[in-house]
């Protein structure tokens, strides 16, 4: 399954891109991210995230489709 | 309602004549955070969610107070100290109504709204700011904690 992550903040820096599609078996967020932190080496623990998929506040253990965008949503600090 | 910009924010306002109240939040870039020096600050969003996310934001204020306007803008892209870089306006009949209007959306937008901001120093190298307390409480989308958001 292809399924396209984009990032942002420190999570962006680490992973040294804005976006990737990414091939995977992973069945939900949690494992996405899991396949990921082993390329990347994330700095914020996945307690400290929250998940957008396709441009909404999600769960990690929500079923993940083809195509499907996910973004790692790392603290917020707007304002 | 809601307005994403990387241009300097147009506080520019309509009057309503039936508003007796109006309060405006200004939120500005400040030298220092806790103990360190600030030259500036680097706002960056997801532009697609944050404009989803604060449209829903905005309606939840509209069906919560009895406001004739509401109006929020927040600027992206690098802030040097003293620029503005969020604002939000309230008009209501009464005062009372405005302030917690404004009250409730700063604090969303500042919750709910995937904006980061990275803080440059005077003395070593720049961070993104990041608030761990709230990211512990996973998806839920009420507060579980207040404290204050170094903004």
């Amino acid at each position: 399954m292809k399924v396209k992550v984009i990032y942002f903040a420190a999570m962006r820096e680490q992973a040294k891109m804005n976006e990737e599609w990414v091939e995977t078996t992973a069945v939900n967020a949690d494992e996405l991210f899991d396949q990921l932190n082993e390329t990347h080496g994330f700095s914020l623990d996945k307690s400290h995230l929250k998940v957008a998929i396709n441009e909404d506040y999600s769960e990690f253990q929500t079923e993940l489709k083809e195509m499907d965008t996910i973004v790692f949503i790392p603290p917020v600090a707007g304002g | 309602m809601f307005e994403l910009t990387s241009e300097k924010i147009n506080t520019e306002k309509s009057i309503d004549e039936r508003a007796g109240g109006v309060v405006v939040f200004e939120g500005l870039v400040r030298n220092h955070n806790l103990d360190k020096g600030v030259t500036s600050l680097e706002y960056q969003c997801y532009e697609a969610m944050v404009i989803k996310e604060a449209n829903l934001i905005m309606n939840e204020a509209k069906e919560k107070f009895a406001v004739y306007d509401l109006k929020c803008i927040h600027r992206v892209g690098h802030l040097a100290i003293g620029e503005m870089a969020v604002w939000v306006y309230a008009a209501c009949v009464h005062r009372q109504e405005a302030f917690e209007a404004c009250q409730y959306i700063i604090d969303e937008v500042k919750f709910r709204l995937p904006i980061w901001k990275k803080e440059h120093y005077v003395d070593g190298p720049s961070d993104w700011i990041a608030c761990h307390r709230c990211g512990e409480y996973g998806n839920k989308k009420e507060k579980s904690h207040t404290h204050e958001h170094r903004a």
